[in-house]
């Protein structure tokens, strides 16, 4: 049997331009979750009902983690800390996907979940040190109103894979293309995910890294700029600021 | 009067003592209790044909069992999705996983005491080998079951095959997944086949032995199998040929699945020890599990307690106080090294293994893989009964299941970032768990029916071989040159 190959068409991968990354200053984070709120709109994230959520099987993208100890008034505890997928640069959740439903994108440089590929191993998942990913364990509903607010560039994700923050990819295209046509290359502003869109107090900056100019850049070169997990060389795209007397820490 | 009597028992006693050594070894070994060929063949013809209610009711029982808890069940998940098992954010792995390296497990020892006697041409191995080998592809069935199970989108599973399609698309070979995958399938194929070569012999003897619709399948079965030399040659030298080459297939299955959890980079699973320890492992809940299964088979079906004897219960609890004393090793090392690396969350998901919501688990396991079976297995009368054998093998079973539960959900309640730390609560995964032990007995109880379970031509071949002959008084038992 001989199998006739469909003609292959590639990308010019050329035509994305960046290396994307984020800053996330954990000193003006106040902790509000907009960002978790807006991520869910843009991205068509299921609302998985509370006693799924309680059960940790809550589908945001991003999470903002605040943990203390101790009775009051001596109530030790951490800043708030904004937790998305570090789109690694040497990612753990690549190599053991058996179907490549988690792979590296050659245009965008940042880690990808193929919807339609993901077979639901969940490997990928564990193999994540920063517990980024999320799997939709159900078919949730999506009440009749809400149907109505599904953004039209984010693929529904259906019952059985895997998901995770993609640096709103979607955005990232529109900058690049509108770039193009005003015949520039891309600068800060083009590209503002929803979670740095709607953060109140600034505290999520996303830009280019390969810019030394931009926000991003500048942020991340800070003496208070730290990657987060460093040790497991995983090359996080996303720098976190504190520093560690800052005002309103008390831990 | 009474001195007199006293001594003259001592003088007959040690009178008659030759004959009854004879007697005794007769009664012991297998290959020194010879039958005509004509006999077994009926002995083994009547043990698979004579088939009580008892039989078809608990086979009623075990297929509404399935059908419930394994069909049903899973369709329910595949129509509603996993969220109906138990699985959850950090633990995203539960015990379908847990039953696959515990059915992956269980498949080892029938190929390991099948292959290994053989190469080691350990005479006490030729009643059980058939017995061993079912189980490991009806066990490997079950493990196949649970991967798919685990699947979140199970209908795509041929994705993880590499076969050529128009998009060029293959699997991942850098995953530990995509080789497991392959891994199981080609210890299923061959072991499949290394059960299935020395049937062709007894298939034949079959065929020749009954009527109807049995003749028919024997038939077939038998691929006209009709004992020429040639027929023979070609046999034992594949026969030969898969016992050695199996051995290291079965050592490459568990390692591959002991890569899906060393390979990650997880507190409690990033351990170098995992292959080994793995292998043991599965040893260790097959051997038990292999034992098991003799024992109720030389029970419940006819003719089996002259195939199946004492002697065989006590090689088997040789090997499975070995294996255990070897697991207790490897629990040892991969637990110390651990310990010793001093990783903070390391450290953790050790005091978690041990005093967490399912520490009692870590201690049972302890207590039935090592505390058990060293305290029982050196004594030869717990070895040849076959009651106590049965329930050391079943808690060796159960501790091995416990032992997989530890490495697989409660480790990964622990990870890196406390916020998201959550327990395991299981849910569709436990009648599920039934259905696939339910299958697994089925599948062999009807195996029974339909497949010699003992190798006739084996037992008469290690039979004609084996002799006592008197060198004096001694009866000293002679072995004729075997291939």
């Amino acid at each position: 049997m001989t199998i006739t190959k469909i003609e292959e068409h590639k990308a010019d991968w050329s035509e994305v331009e960046g290396v994307w990354g984020m800053a996330i200053d954990m000193d003006v984070c106040s902790g509000c979750q907009a960002c978790v709120a807006a991520c869910a709109m843009e991205n068509n994230i299921a609302f998985v009902g509370e006693e799924d959520s309680g059960y940790g099987r809550a589908l945001h993208w991003i999470r903002v983690e605040h943990t203390w100890e101790g009775e009051y008034p001596e109530v030790h505890s951490t800043p708030f800390q904004p937790i998305s997928c570090q789109q690694c640069g040497d990612a753990p959740c690549e190599p053991v996907c058996p179907v490549f439903a988690s792979v590296h994108s050659q245009a965008e440089d940042i880690n990808l979940q193929v919807y339609n590929r993901c077979v639901g191993t969940r490997y990928c998942a564990n193999n994540c040190p920063y517990v980024a990913r999320t799997f939709n364990h159900r078919d949730y509903e999506r009440p009749d109103p809400l149907a109505n607010q599904l953004n039209p560039d984010v693929t529904v994700r259906r019952r059985g894979i895997m998901e995770k923050c993609t640096f709103c990819i979607q955005r990232i295209h529109k900058g690049n293309e509108k770039a193009k046509l005003e015949g520039r290359s891309v600068q800060d502003g083009d590209v503002i995910p929803a979670c740095a869109q709607a953060c109140p107090a600034d505290a999520i900056v996303f830009g280019r890294l390969d810019d030394p100019q931009s926000a991003v850049s500048q942020m991340s070169a800070q003496g208070r700029a730290f990657k987060l997990m460093e040790d497991m060389n995983t090359k996080p795209r996303i720098t976190y600021l504190t520093e560690e007397k800052s005002y309103g820490r008390n831990g | 009067m009474a001195v007199m009597a006293n001594s003259n028992q001592l003088h007959g006693k040690g009178h008659v003592m030759e004959p009854d050594h004879e007697a005794h070894l007769r009664e012991e070994h297998l290959m020194l209790d010879p039958r005509p060929r004509s006999e077994l063949n009926a002995m083994v013809m009547e043990s698979m044909t004579t088939t009580s209610w008892k039989f078809w009711a608990v086979a009623g029982f075990l297929a509404l069992v399935v059908a419930v808890c394994l069909g049903y069940y899973w369709y329910l998940m595949i129509r509603d999705g996993m969220g109906i098992a138990g699985i959850n954010k950090p633990v995203y792995w539960g015990i379908f996983l847990v039953n696959t390296v515990f059915w992956i497990g269980i498949s080892h020892a029938g190929t390991f005491v099948s292959a290994l006697l053989k190469v080691f041409k350990a005479e006490y191995r030729r009643p059980f080998t058939r017995a061993a080998e079912l189980m490991t592809t009806f066990g490997l069935v079950q493990a196949g079951l649970s991967i798919f199970m685990h699947m979140g989108r199970v209908w795509l599973f041929y994705w993880l095959f590499p076969y050529p399609n128009e998009r060029g698309l293959w699997p991942n070979f850098h995953s530990p997944l995509a080789w497991d995958f392959l891994a199981i399938n080609t210890y299923l194929l061959s072991s499949t086949m290394y059960l299935t070569m020395p049937l062709i012999p007894d298939f034949a003897m079959a065929r020749d032995r009954s009527t109807g619709w049995r003749k028919s399948l024997y038939r077939v079965l038998a691929m006209g199998f009709r004992g020429t030399e040639a027929e023979w040659r070609h046999l034992r030298f594949a026969m030969n040929l898969f016992a050695y080459a199996i051995l290291p297939v079965m050592f490459s299955v568990h390692t591959i699945v002991s890569w899906d959890f060393a390979a990650a980079m997880r507190p409690g699973w990033s351990s170098t020890i995992f292959g080994p320890y793995f292998v043991i492992g599965a040893l260790q809940s097959g051997l038990s599990a292999v034992s098991m299964v003799l024992i109720v088979v030389r029970s419940t079906m006819k003719n089996m307690k002259y195939f199946i004897r004492p002697e065989h219960l006590d090689a088997l609890g040789k090997l499975m106080l070995i294996i255990s004393m070897s697991w207790g090793y490897f629990f040892f090392n991969d637990y110390i090294v651990q310990w010793y690396n001093g990783d903070k969350y390391t450290d953790l998901l050790l005091h978690f293994h041990e005093a967490g919501p399912v520490g009692y688990m870590w201690f049972l396991m302890i207590i039935f893989n090592v505390v058990i079976p060293w305290a029982t297995l050196w004594n030869k009368k717990i070895r040849r009964n076959p009651t106590a054998l049965f329930i050391i093998g079943f808690l060796v079973n159960v501790a091995m299941w416990f032992e997989r539960y530890i490495i697989i959900p409660t480790s990964l309640s622990i990870n890196r970032f406390p916020f998201t730390y959550q327990f395991y609560k299981p849910g569709v995964e436990i009648p599920l768990s039934f259905g696939t032990l339910a299958l697994f007995i089925l599948l062999y109880m009807l195996a029974t029916r339909i497949l010699p379970i003992v190798p006739v031509w084996e037992v008469h071949e290690g039979q004609a071989a084996h002799s006592i002959k008197k060198f004096g008084k001694e009866p000293v038992v002679t072995i004729s040159d075997l291939e």
